[in-house]
């Protein structure tokens, strides 16, 4: 149920590597679980994030959560379109969704996520 | 309530040039304007008599749901009634009417009523000294984690700079405690409902300032493990903020101070009755033990020797929460509610509002899931978990239905660690019988789920607005008249 070719975070991140760079945005699981999303708030491109830091929030109608990086490295894009249509993240986390494109500083971090398989029986090990 | 006539608002009853009141004829010389780009031509004014605004004003006030009315069990909030007595005194000429730039001699009776306020609520805390200055509950905390800054500051000790918070804390205090400066470290909670022991272990070091509690904890338990969370905090230098928003549950029971905790605070219209539906006006007294004492916010009510009040600024003080001397009309209720009820009383407030959400959770149990199976304090928090995933019908659902019983919903999706939680805090000030019917309207309304999930959906339906797109809310607000007008046009 999780895309197969993406790599995910505990955190409900996901990452999609391309050349070098990271296409970062948050689960199915994370969007329903957070309920209608009503503001994302995030950096401004140029930031350097590190892996399993904080980067970012996001608001819903329940609660605002924050939006953990699942690698290290410099923020070269940022969705702008979410400033004014945050409800891309509910309607299609995967991709209009997507919340930063990010230039990978240490390819080992990748060792530390799960693939598609390992999230899910992580989110079903957790509810 | 028709809905057409209170949507009518009091902009489209203007009529131009209808006057709601007779101005005599000038009698003096005409002035020339000053500079016209100082004046604004935009600003439209409702043009309206007196009774039109009287009966739109009084229409709209009906719509409002109060204590006064119904049921109000928001978890986490204290809804309990408020003693009318508390109104009365609060309103008599000598507190009522006086200024607080007044000369102190002509305030000693109200500045006596403070002071003896802060021994009362230091009394009931087991702390050594209070300021009545902060205007709220998060204010306080603020407070508190800027008297926890200096303290580790006077020590000369730069280092603490994080504070330790768990995961089913109020939102309100990491918040605090990063205007103070401080880095937040959270902590989970253990399968019981108390704090993670091991978690806390984990992350205490010589860097943290303090930990920030509220006991009993959000999920309404009380946390079994606080003396040896006190012991680990205390062996590192740290400081213990107690989030005294559940204090009900614990008056005349448990002083915070005698567990170890260095600070407490009280929202005193939660605990101690005021009305604070609508946001406010609150109080949040501030309770300290004898080392933080000099930190207090300024002011605080002194007596000299010859038994005069006067106001005074602790020694080494974090400065002013506002302006003037507190809340003073929410400290006048407080203390009459405190004195009216006397020693006994106050033990009973506890008993009683424990007693009532209990009765709760036995009775309704097998209806909803209940997260964590244990005796609970003053509140309750079940979980919609189950009859979501059988019948579609979430938390949100089962709170706007309520309404249509004429109940206001719990606190819902609060605690963030209970999935579709719905936070029951029923108070002492209930009766059996409106437990009963609130147990029955529970049971109804999750049998509608079975059956006709859609009237839940769709609910509340017996209002004057039905379901709000919250989230279309939230994105697109739209806040005053001129922009419902744009949108008209």
């Amino acid at each position: 149920m999780y895309p197969e070719n993406l790599k995910y975070s505990e955190e409900h991140e996901w990452l999609l590597e391309n050349n070098g760079i990271a296409t970062i945005g948050i689960t199915s699981f994370a969007v329903e679980s957070l309920g209608d999303i009503v503001f994302i708030e995030l950096p401004q491109t140029g930031t350097e994030i590190t892996q399993f830091s904080t980067f970012g929030e996001v608001e819903s109608v329940k609660a605002a959560s924050e939006i953990y990086s699942p690698i290290s490295g410099k923020i070269i894009e940022i969705n702008e379109k979410l400033e004014t249509e945050p409800e891309l993240l509910n309607n299609s986390p995967y991709e209009d969704g997507w919340l930063i494109k990010v230039e990978i500083s240490d390819n080992s971090e990748f060792k530390k996520l799960m693939t598609a398989k390992e999230y899910e029986s992580f989110v079903n090990a957790g509810s | 309530m028709k809905n057409s006539n209170i949507r009518k608002l009091l902009m489209d009853r203007s009529i131009e040039g209808k006057v709601g009141a007779t101005m005599p004829s000038i009698d003096v010389p005409l002035q020339t304007l000053p500079n016209k780009k100082f004046l604004r031509e935009n600003l439209a004014m409702p043009e309206v008599s007196e009774n039109e605004i009287v009966r739109y004003f009084s229409s709209i006030s009906q719509m409002n749901f109060s204590i006064d009315h119904n049921f109000y069990p928001l978890g986490s909030c204290t809804m309990k009634y408020n003693p009318k007595l508390n109104d009365d005194i609060a309103g008599f000429p000598g507190f009522n009417e006086i200024h607080p730039l007044q000369n102190i001699d002509t305030i000693q009776g109200a500045l006596e009523i403070m002071f003896d306020l802060q021994n009362i609520l230091a009394e009931i805390t087991g702390m050594s000294g209070t300021s009545l200055a902060p205007m709220a509950g998060a204010e306080a905390e603020l407070a508190g984690m800027l008297m926890i800054r200096a303290y580790h500051r006077n020590r000369e000790d730069f280092k603490r700079k994080k504070v330790i918070i768990p995961d089913s804390a109020h939102g309100t205090n990491p918040a605090s405690a990063v205007m103070a400066g401080f880095e937040v470290i959270s902590i989970p909670t253990d399968t019981n409902g108390n704090t993670d022991l091991e978690a806390l272990k984990n992350v205490v070091d010589a860097s943290t300032a303090g930990l920030m509690l509220t006991q009993p904890s959000t999920l309404g338990l009380f946390d079994t493990n606080i003396l040896e969370v006190v012991k680990i905090i205390n062996s590192n230098g740290g400081l213990i903020y107690g989030d005294g928003a559940n204090l009900n549950a614990i008056l005349g029971k448990v002083k915070p101070g005698e567990i170890g905790f260095d600070l407490v605070h009280s929202n005193l219209h939660k605990t101690f009755t005021q009305p604070h539906g609508g946001g406010g006006p609150g109080a949040g007294a501030i309770m300290v033990s004898d080392k933080l004492i000099d930190f207090l916010p300024d002011p605080i009510v002194t007596k000299d020797k010859i038994d005069k009040f006067d106001l005074s600024k602790p020694q080494k003080s974090i400065g002013k929460m506002g302006a003037f001397h507190g809340n003073f009309g929410a400290l006048v209720r407080a203390y009459s509610y405190i004195r009216t009820l006397g020693k006994e009383g106050i033990n009973n407030i506890s008993e009683d509002a424990v007693i009532n959400a209990n009765y709760l959770r036995i009775k309704l149990k097998d209806t909803l899931d209940l997260p964590y199976d244990r005796i609970c304090s003053h509140e309750v928090v079940f979980s919609a978990k189950t009859i979501k995933e059988k019948y579609g019908v979430n938390a949100l659902d089962i709170a706007k239905r309520l309404i249509d019983y004429d109940i206001h919903p719990p606190t819902m999706y609060f605690p963030l660690i209970v999935e579709e939680a719905l936070l029951v805090e029923p108070t002492e000030t209930e009766s059996k019988e409106t437990l009963d019917e609130f147990i029955e309207t529970v049971k109804t309304i999750c049998e509608e789920a079975k059956t006709n999930p859609n009237l839940l959906h769709n609910a509340p339906h017996n209002t004057p607005n039905t379901r709000l797109n919250e989230a279309l809310a939230a994105r697109n607000p739209k806040l005053n008249w001129r922009n419902t007008i744009e949108e008209a046009n």
